[in-house]
């Protein structure tokens, strides 16, 4: 039988066809969680728990996402956001994770919440090669791209944090006897053991080191140590309740050191004014963010799209809540991360794109820092500033200074 | 409540042998999340059977057995990350270790009775995470940071996933454990311990040492809770101290008056109720404010608490005592 005229006209055209769509799906691909019209991002937060009050970041989160798609998605895709509720519990964030990757075939987690649940599912997503990123923990381990690639952090890590404040403390404080409080848990060791590297031989200057336990009802009797040290320099390594507790029982046990406040509670309304403004005068803290409670940003334009949004997409939400600042920044960051991203939505390209940021300006980032990755650099904010608290707002003063500078 | 029908059982325990063997031909349906989703209810069902020893057959009151738990799957993980112990060798280890400790607060718990033992088994849980972080028991413990593990790995070169194959390790334990509880509750000593819960007078006027038999079965309670917390340890493969809250003690309470207080089989029922229950309840909010497009926010404990509600009012006796009650009925009914 001979070939006909027209099957291989019909033939050939059909070549032609397949040939077509190959050159189309070279422009566009894929990992699990991404077509043409969507793009699955997986989250956990603790919206019930000992934590429930981080739960804002994911319902920001939650909020940011819808206005996005309102606004037509990314690239012509809607983000489908599925947020879980993962209690701050080690155990049920595994079971949440693996429903995200193996069920639910996300193409990324995003901004898991905490330092024991994250440490749960670390070695999980890497085994399994899907993007954990902008993990929402200040801890130094989430940044190590040559043992967990797919594992990238946000904020600047609590062990960089402590080396900036010795640092400061050696250049300024005259013959500095240093006392520190810490939170007995990861995250006060984290910042002790930046502290202690970045005073470096001067460590034995650190006169007195007392702990306490997150659930303790006051720190009272550790700052009474702390004073009978002698120390002249402070250190305040704790979350808002104590920090606002500690400053208040310095200043009425009349003892008047420069104070270091740690930035997880340089929070004016949460920890100043419950302390005391006349307390906090002169506290010393980094920063990295614009605080919501904080009058000098009203007038900035990132600030004011900020509150015009939260009136439109959170209307009620208490605008003096931190959490939001935090969850618009970090959302934005991850919106511009799929965006680069374009029609290869593939997880290496999602992680390629994460680790190419170069000063990257971020809304509600204090002015003049940014966002900088590389493959080997998995901190995307390595800079504050410091600041000095002065009548009812943070002055921030000197340069913004980074982890790499110092 | 009579016992479970020796056919179905048999039946039941076949096609949980079988069901991964499945895997090739509905790949989605028998999925490696699935199996691991099954596997921690069983390890859950394993729990809510060493509470149910104690409070369905003996008539002790605990609030407080994720105390046990936690002790159990600390042990394990101790075990595994300081020692190098394999896997399986720490349950025996975990179920001494939580015997003791079981049978010394027993102890005390002999003066308590009823609400008060609730509310010292209650502060048992509340302490056990805070001793966990202490300082001395850091070097052990990681304090807050907890212990990372590693999977059980596959033996004996099978052809099973990871997940297969911690399926196929905790149903054994299981059905070891549900056999152990069956033939014990069946002898003499389980009279004892049933007589004990029904009437205490009168078993200690007919000489049986209630002293003894009291703190023997909180110890074996405690030691069957705390294999399943060393289990959940292999299959979590991380522990720590946040993981061990007091909710989760209740949980194992919930999954017990669910399931069927003072029956083996309902203690299996009850570990799967609250595994699904806790998953879905989840899913179910989520549906009723996005696909529904209703505007309540209910959040997943307030439909955790509907059903639960919904549940006690439709089975007063349990999921396995309305099962019967309904069997029964139906009988009655046909003859």
């Amino acid at each position: 039988m001979g070939t006909s005229r027209r099957g291989f006209v019909g033939g050939a055209s059909a070549l032609a066809l397949l040939s077509g769509s190959t050159a189309a799906f070279a422009q566009k691909k894929y990992s699990d969680g991404a077509t043409d019209t969507e793009i699955k991002v997986g989250h956990t937060g603790p919206y019930s728990g000992p934590a429930s009050s981080y739960g804002a970041i994911g319902k920001c989160i939650e909020a940011y996402w819808k206005s996005v798609n309102a606004a037509g998605g990314i690239n012509g895709r809607k983000v489908n956001f599925i947020t879980l509720d993962d209690g701050y519990n080690p155990a049920k964030i595994v079971e949440l994770v693996r429903q995200l990757v193996e069920q639910d075939k996300v193409l990324c987690t995003f901004n898991t919440l905490g330092t024991p649940t994250n440490t749960a599912i670390h070695k999980y997503m890497n085994q399994k090669k899907v993007p954990m990123l902008y993990v929402a923990t200040g801890a130094s381990k989430w940044g190590k791209p040559k043992e967990f690639p797919w594992t990238m952090g946000y904020q600047p890590d609590y062990h960089t944090e402590g080396a900036i404040y010795a640092k400061h403390i050696l250049a300024n404080v005259k013959d500095p006897k240093i006392a520190v409080l810490m939170q007995n848990d990861d995250y006060g060791k984290d910042y002790f053991g930046g502290f202690k590297e970045g005073l470096g031989k001067d460590a034995d200057k650190i006169v007195k080191n007392v702990t306490f336990e997150v659930t303790d009802p006051t720190v009272d009797s550790q700052i009474i140590q702390l004073k009978d040290s002698g120390a002249n320099v402070f250190f305040n390594i704790s979350t808002p309740k104590a920090a606002a507790q500690a400053i208040r029982k310095a200043a009425d046990l009349n003892w008047k050191p420069a104070q270091y406040l740690n930035n997880v509670s340089a929070s004016v309304g949460s920890v100043m004014k419950p302390a005391g403004l006349d307390n906090s005068q002169g506290i010393i803290t980094a920063q990295y963010l614009k605080d919501p409670t904080d009058k000098q940003w009203e007038n900035t334009d990132d600030f004011k799209a900020w509150v015009a949004w939260m009136d439109k997409w959170m209307p009620g939400a208490n605008k003096a809540d931190a959490n939001y600042i935090y969850g618009f920044s970090v959302a934005t960051l991850m919106h511009e991360t799929l965006k680069k991203c374009g029609n290869e939505l593939t997880r290496e390209n999602v992680m390629k794109q994460a680790a190419n940021f170069q000063k990257f300006k971020l809304p509600l980032l204090l002015p003049g820092i940014t966002i900088n990755t590389s493959p080997t650099d998995y901190y995307p904010i390595q800079s504050v500033q410091l600041a000095r608290f002065k009548g009812e707002s943070w002055d921030l003063f000197g340069d913004v200074m980074s982890a790499e500078g110092s | 409540m009579p016992a479970f029908p020796k056919k179905l059982l048999w039946v039941l325990l076949a096609l949980a042998f079988l069901v991964p063997l499945l895997h090739p031909l509905f790949p989605d349906v028998v999925s490696d999340y699935r199996l691991f989703l099954v596997s921690t209810m069983i390890i859950a069902a394993i729990a809510v059977l060493g509470l149910n020893l104690l409070t369905g057959f003996n008539g002790q009151i605990s609030l407080g057995h994720g105390a046990f738990y936690a002790v159990g799957a600390y042990t394990a993980a101790v075990l595994m990350d300081h020692l190098n112990m394999p896997y399986w060798a720490t349950l025996p280890c975990a179920a001494v270790v939580c015997f003791i400790v079981g049978y010394l607060f027993g102890l005390p718990a002999l003066r308590l009775e009823g609400h008060y033992l609730a509310l010292a088994t209650f502060a048992l849980a509340l302490a056990v995470p805070q001793i966990l972080k202490y300082k001395w028991l850091e070097g052990l413990t990681g304090g807050v940071q907890g212990i990372v593990l590693s999977k059980p790995e596959v033996p004996f070169g099978l052809p099973l996933s990871e997940d297969q194959w911690l399926y196929y390790y905790c149903l054994i334990v299981m059905v070891v454990l549900y056999w152990a509880a069956a033939n014990m509750l069946d002898s003499r000593s389980g009279r004892a311990m049933m007589a004990i819960r029904d009437q205490y007078m009168a078993a200690d006027t007919m000489g049986i040492d209630t002293a003894l038999y009291k703190t023997v079965t909180f110890g074996i309670s405690a030691a069957y809770t705390g294999i399943a917390g060393a289990l959940s340890a292999s299959a979590i493969a991380f522990v720590a101290p946040d993981s061990f809250n007091i909710f989760l003690s209740i949980k194992f309470l919930i999954g017990l008056v669910v399931g069927g207080v003072g029956s083996l089989a309902g203690s299996v029922v009850g570990g799967i109720f609250y595994v699904l229950v806790d998953n879905s309840a989840q899913a179910l909010s989520m549906f009723v404010k996005n696909d529904l497009g209703l505007q309540f926010d209910l959040s997943a404990y307030t439909v955790f608490g509907i059903l639960l509600i919904v549940l006690m009012y439709l089975m007063p006796m349990g999921i396995v005592g309305g099962v019967y009650l309904a069997v029964r009925r139906l009988r009655a009914l046909r003859g």
